[in-house]
């Protein structure tokens, strides 16, 4: 609408934004805000072995510097960038949406940043002085201070991020407060806190597990040793991580369901939640096997096999993470903006006059025999591409046609009544936003694409075009 | 009532949020913020090209090489807070021109979130190089070969972010452009970007001087023919150069510059930068002619120097900026404030008495069939659920289970989708939905 809508035409907007988001969320839990404190406890341990067993101490010490090196690599490239193309992604998929958050959110994320650039200094520092510390043991002490630092710092930046996201899965509070401290406030914050804490504990544990068995050689007499720790450490946090998941579980319908903006996305949430319970039952049934396992008999670890905790527990992350998803939509922002970037508030406007004459990046504003078809492509560019694409992921013309089966052609007064009340049965669309000769050219072209379909290209590609606008 | 004469410049709405801090503060937090992020991005780009240069002369002199991994050392360290200090300048970028940032992101957007995959596989080769200087000492092309990569982004990607800076300040171009290569290649660009990696040089040389000024025994001790008096010359040399090709650099920028965001403010600003440079080409010159220690007093002099003349541009660079949109700015609010006023009428209407009456003679239950049922059931046409004429003998005479069903329905046929249930409906809508079903006429 009020800005060049950035369109990837195969794999979509939301594909993106997802991508770089579960790669930084990823990338965040298991190896910044778990591994930190694993690997300082990692080395307090090493540096008390060592004042009895010097071998067995720095044994302990490399193998807790070796994986705070592969941290630090990887936190600090893809972990830091990725972070920042959240921002880059989110601003092409939604600008008018990031805009508004941005505005509203902008001491959050400013105190995050402070917090965010004393983590990065602390990353450095533990790690760059890592080897000058072994020269003393006050230094070793010190070092292993910067490292609780670093922990706690790890843990502060999500404990506010989580604090934001609290705010954006209460829509009411947007419309009513538009402040950030109902977030804070927000009945699910404590548990989602409770929640994602161990299992970052957790996360880090597996990988850690993983990385020593791969990367001590056999041969080292130290290595047993090291793996019954790490595995006694996910053992702790398991049934933290359990409980954490159930309090998160059982909160989630108290707080949610009143939130859910139509009736109807309750079966599909009721098929999710319960789908959670098996998710659950199974992640922690791998967490304690590999636990109990490694903490009784670590020789006995099948090293090939240690891929699968690691990957148990990241699922178990990404499976809570879609609550957000089920909470916000048909909206981006909770009873204030729709997925499409278009405000609530606007929509008696748009649907009245019809959304072509409002936007300064189509050329016309009128819809005649000519323009039709460039009509029906514009009103997808503004209403639907934040969503959905042509023929690639979430396809336009596949949805239609998973309703309509494919024997005949799309019948386009069919597709017309049904956009036209689409939000009533579909709790997720938005309501359509322009006029009646709109959503008629937009049916129009969305079945001369069924019968020739063509590649739509976003404005990166193929530019805008411009008209003025009288006002 | 105004009319936009001028063709080809959209005029998009604003965001219609208050700004979260007032204008005056953002305008300083983004200029300080922002300064600070060029500061280490300056310093891992120049430190990149030296650690490059160094590395190439250490195959002939070993000393060189052990100079490349001093600086090398610093990179790495550099690019972190490059990054993290970022992000601030970015918030107040995307809060304070929101419009013009966005909207040039989206138009070069495939190369614009090439930054982020690009960047992160840079730094991957940066901290390979640093980490494997010691294996890969008998394979220099190698080992040059993959800082190469890391130096070679680096000279790029820059292209990304001037594009973008600049191509915000030019609504007028945006319905010409056609993706990023057009955007490049407006005026300007390369100018900036040449003034841009000249001043990366620069500073670097002034932070290298300093650098290896400090007392470093360690490193001192392994030098063989190299002295630090060398290295300082070296740097502070580098310096002095660069700092003077700004000479030119500096006016090809500025008369390049589209006419309309020159003011008379925005000319004081950048004399006062360009008077602050000569004299740091002074302070150097003397600095390098009689062996000034660094750091020393003259040395902190030439910090103060160097800051003032950064803030002077970093002034300018926002001065230009809001002359260049002021006059799109005005336009936009205007055209926000009708929008929003024409918004306010069109909710007036709602509350008007339809109209169109003779039509909507619709009883109950036929108006939520329509809103609600027909979306998915025709007469007698197979849509997304079976047709009314299909389903209704089920239900003859059964009222109470035709309501249960569309409450909670199940699953029929299994070669439909399942149905959506309708628990929010009252029961009295129920029922006005199912009488109107069964009685009317489906063929």
């Amino acid at each position: 609408m009020d800005f060049p809508l950035f369109h990837l035409d195969f794999m979509g907007n939301r594909m993106l934004v997802a991508v770089i988001a579960i790669l930084h969320v990823l990338i965040n839990h298991a190896l910044a805000v778990g591994l930190a404190p694993l690997v300082t406890l990692l080395e307090f341990r090493g540096y008390l072995k060592s004042k009895t067993k010097p071998d067995e101490g720095k044994a302990w010490d490399e193998t807790a510097r070796k994986l705070m090196f592969f941290a630090f690599v990887i936190t600090t490239t893809v972990g830091a960038l990725t972070g920042v193309g959240i921002w880059f992604a989110a601003s092409l998929a939604n600008p008018a949406s990031l805009g508004s958050l941005i505005r509203v959110f902008y001491f959050a994320w400013f105190t995050e940043w402070i917090v965010f650039v004393l983590e990065v200094i602390f990353i450095m520092v533990y790690y760059l002085t890592w080897k000058k510390s072994n020269e003393s043991p006050r230094r070793k002490k010190q070092h292993i201070l910067f490292g609780a630092w670093l922990s706690i710092f790890s843990f502060l930046t999500m404990a506010i991020i989580v604090g934001i996201l609290g705010f954006m899965m209460d829509p009411g509070s947007w419309v009513e407060k538009k402040s950030l401290v109902t977030g804070f406030l927000n009945p699910l914050y404590l548990p989602q806190l409770v929640f994602r804490t161990p299992v970052a504990m957790m996360m880090a544990g597996t990988v850690a597990l993983m990385f020593v068995a791969y990367v001590m050689k056999k041969q080292n007499q130290w290595k047993t040793g090291i793996l019954k720790y790490i595995s006694f450490w996910i053992l702790v946090w398991m049934p933290v991580a359990a409980s954490g998941a159930f309090l998160y579980y059982w909160h989630i319908p108290r707080a949610m369901i009143g939130n859910l903006p139509v009736a109807l996305g309750t079966q599909q949430f009721q098929d999710w939640y319960s789908s959670l319970v098996n998710v659950m039952i199974i992640v922690v049934a791998i967490g304690f096997a590999v636990s109990i396992l490694g903490t009784f008999s670590p020789r006995r670890l099948p090293k090939h096999l240690l891929i699968i905790p690691v990957v148990a527990s990241f699922l178990f992350l990404g499976t809570f993470e879609r609550l957000r998803e089920f909470i916000r939509k048909p909206y981006v922002i909770g009873e204030y903006m729709y997925g499409n970037g278009l405000l609530v508030e606007e929509y008696p406007l748009y649907q009245q006059t019809g959304i072509l004459k409002h936007t300064p990046y189509v050329s016309f504003s009128e819809i005649t025999e000519e323009n039709r078809m460039a009509a029906g492509e514009a009103v997808f560019t503004i209403a639907c591409t934040r969503c959905h694409t042509t023929h690639g992921i979430s396809s336009v013309v596949r949805k239609f046609e998973r309703m309509y089966g494919t024997e005949n052609p799309l019948n386009e007064e069919a597709m017309k009544i049904y956009m036209q009340n689409m939000h009533n049965v579909r709790y997720y669309m938005p309501p359509f936003p322009g006029n009646d000769a709109e959503l008629d050219a937009l049916a129009a072209w969305i079945a001369e694409q069924q019968k020739h379909p063509h590649k739509l290209e976003g404005p990166q590609i193929k530019g805008v075009d411009v008209k003025k606008i009288k006002y | 009532m105004i009319l936009s004469v001028l063709n080809q410049i959209p005029i998009p709405k604003d965001i219609p949020l208050p700004l979260p801090l007032p204008e005056w503060l953002l305008v300083v937090i983004i200029i300080f913020s922002f300064l600070l992020h060029i500061l280490f991005i300056n310093l891992m780009v120049g430190g990149g090209i030296l650690t490059f240069w160094y590395e190439l002369r250490g195959r002939a002199n070993k000393d060189y090489d052990l100079l490349a991994r001093e600086i090398a050392a610093t990179i790495t360290v550099n690019k972190s807070l490059a990054v993290v200090l970022g992000v601030a300048p970015l918030l107040s970028i995307n809060v304070l021109y929101t419009l013009y940032f966005y909207s040039a992101n989206a138009l070069t957007g495939n190369i614009w979130i090439s930054i982020v995959p690009w960047v992160a596989v840079a730094f991957l080769f940066l901290y390979l190089h640093k980490y494997t200087w010691d294996q890969l000492a008998d394979n220099k092309p190698l080992h040059l070969g993959i800082l190469g990569i890391g130096v070679f982004s680096f000279l790029l990607i820059p292209f990304i972010f001037l594009t973008n800076i600049n191509l915000m300040l030019f609504p007028e171009k945006w319905g010409e452009i056609q993706g990023f290569t057009d955007a490049l290649t407006l005026p300007n660009v390369f100018p900036r970007y040449l003034h841009f990696i000249t001043a990366c040089m620069a500073i670097t040389g002034v932070f290298l001087a300093y650098w290896f000024g400090r007392k470093n025994r360690e490193f001192e001790s392994k030098l063989e023919t190299l002295t630090k008096s060398d290295i300082k010359k070296q740097m502070l040399t580098l310096a002095l150069a660069t700092t003077g090709m700004q000479f030119i650099f500096g006016p090809l920028l500025f008369i390049t510059l589209p006419v309309r965001g020159i003011s008379w403010g925005l000319f004081w600003v950048i004399l006062g930068g360009v008077t602050t440079a000569v004299f740091v080409i002074y302070l150097l010159w003397l600095m390098l002619k009689e062996h000034s220690p660094v750091p020393g007093k003259r040395f902190y002099l030439l910090l103060g120097l160097f800051t003032v003349l950064v803030a002077c541009m970093g002034t300018g660079r926002h001065l230009y900026r809001e002359n260049a949109l002021s006059t799109h700015k005005k336009m936009m609010a205007e055209r926000t404030a009708a929008h929003w006023e024409e918004v306010r009428k069109a909710h007036e209407n709602l509350l008007l008495p339809e109209v169109e009456t003779e039509e909507g003679s619709f009883s109950p239950g036929q108006d939520l069939f329509q809103t609600n049922c027909a979306v998915c059931h025709a007469a007698t046409a197979r849509l997304v659920g079976p047709s009314m004429a299909e389903v209704v003998p089920d239900y003859q005479n059964d009222l109470d289970a035709l309501k249960q069903w569309i409450k909670e329905p199940g699953r029929k046929r299994m070669d439909y989708p399942p149905m959506a249930g309708f628990p929010h409906l009252s029961d009295q809508q129920l029922t006005d939905i199912s009488n109107y079903v069964l009685e009317r006429e489906w063929n």
